[in-house]
């Protein structure tokens, strides 16, 4: 899916990159955890978070999230704009609740970036595998 | 073991501005060397989780990075409380950040397991009062 697909779905302003709108996005990826992101999103993704803090553009940088939407009218301040353009990240903002907006974009088809694992599979959590 | 570049980065504790400054750094420059993209998303996941638990954990800390033709290493030293308990530390889920570190979004205690999934080789040693070493080695091949 287009990030400016993504963009007309859940109605978004734009605050940085807007010349990479037309990028492909694989996957969908929810989290106010930035470790959690580090260590279950894959290249690739759209990350929606309620946290609008420098970190979350480094988290972005390091884990090659495309793009970031801030969810709940949450908006970026100047600071963390500019490091965003600076690593070439699009930040986007809607007014709609995490919840929505992950439903919106997963009705319209967008991936998850985690992997579903049943109850007793026998496929245990990443800890463990080494 | 034929060494081709060597860096040493200082990180200080508590540093919340500058906090993912040398991981990010570390990530260009590791492009700029012509690094493959797998390789260099495991060496900065791995140098960001580990940077932030000197800023978070720690009173200052080193991140040496030393590429030769086969591996990258990452050494990462700090001076700090050090870890009582290395498993429990190790553990998913186990944290001690505070509140002020979760509402930035660290604090999910998978840092230090998601360091050793992205190594090939890890290492860490602590010792209480002192600090804490993390030896952290990605194949390039
Ligand atoms: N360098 C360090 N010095 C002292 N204690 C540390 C250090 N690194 C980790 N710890 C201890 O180990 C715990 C687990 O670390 P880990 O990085 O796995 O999770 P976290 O930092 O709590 O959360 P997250 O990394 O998910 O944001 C920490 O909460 C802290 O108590
Ligand atoms: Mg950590």
């Amino acid at each position: 899916m287009l990030l400016s697909e993504i963009a007309k779905i859940l109605s978004c302003e734009i605050f940085s990159c807007r010349e990479n709108l037309d990028c492909e996005i694989q996957y969908g990826c929810a989290s106010d955890l930035m470790s959690d992101v580090l260590a279950f999103s894959q290249p690739g993704a759209v990350l929606l978070t309620g946290l609008v803090n420098p970190q979350t553009i480094h988290t972005a940088y390091i884990s090659e999230i495309k793009a970031i939407v801030f969810v709940r009218g949450k908006k970026p301040q100047e600071d963390v704009t500019e490091l965003a353009e600076s690593k070439s990240i699009p930040l986007l903002s809607t007014n709609y609740s995490m919840y929505e907006a992950c439903g919106l974009l997963y009705k319209a088809g967008l991936e998850s970036t985690m992997e579903y694992i049943p109850p007793n599979s026998s496929k245990k959590s990443f800890n463990s595998s080494s | 073991m034929n060494e081709v570049f060597s860096q040493t980065y200082e990180i200080r504790g508590n540093d919340f501005q500058n906090a993912g400054k040398v991981s990010t750094d570390i990530k260009t420059l590791l492009k700029q060397l012509g690094i493959r993209p797998e390789i260099i998303r495991k060496v900065a996941i791995a140098c960001y989780e580990a940077e932030m638990n000197i800023v978070m954990y720690a009173k200052i800390g080193t991140m040496r990075m030393d590429i030769d033709t086969e591996k990258i290493k990452i050494t990462v030293s700090d001076q700090g409380p050090g870890i009582a308990d290395i498993e429990l530390a190790m553990t998913e889920g186990y944290s001690t950040a505070t509140q002020e570190m979760r509402e930035m979004g660290f604090g999910a205690g998978m840092g230090l397991p998601n360091i050793k999934k992205n190594s090939d080789e890890f290492k860490i040693e602590s010792t209480l009062g002192i600090g804490t070493k993390l030896e952290i080695t990605i194949f390039i091949n």
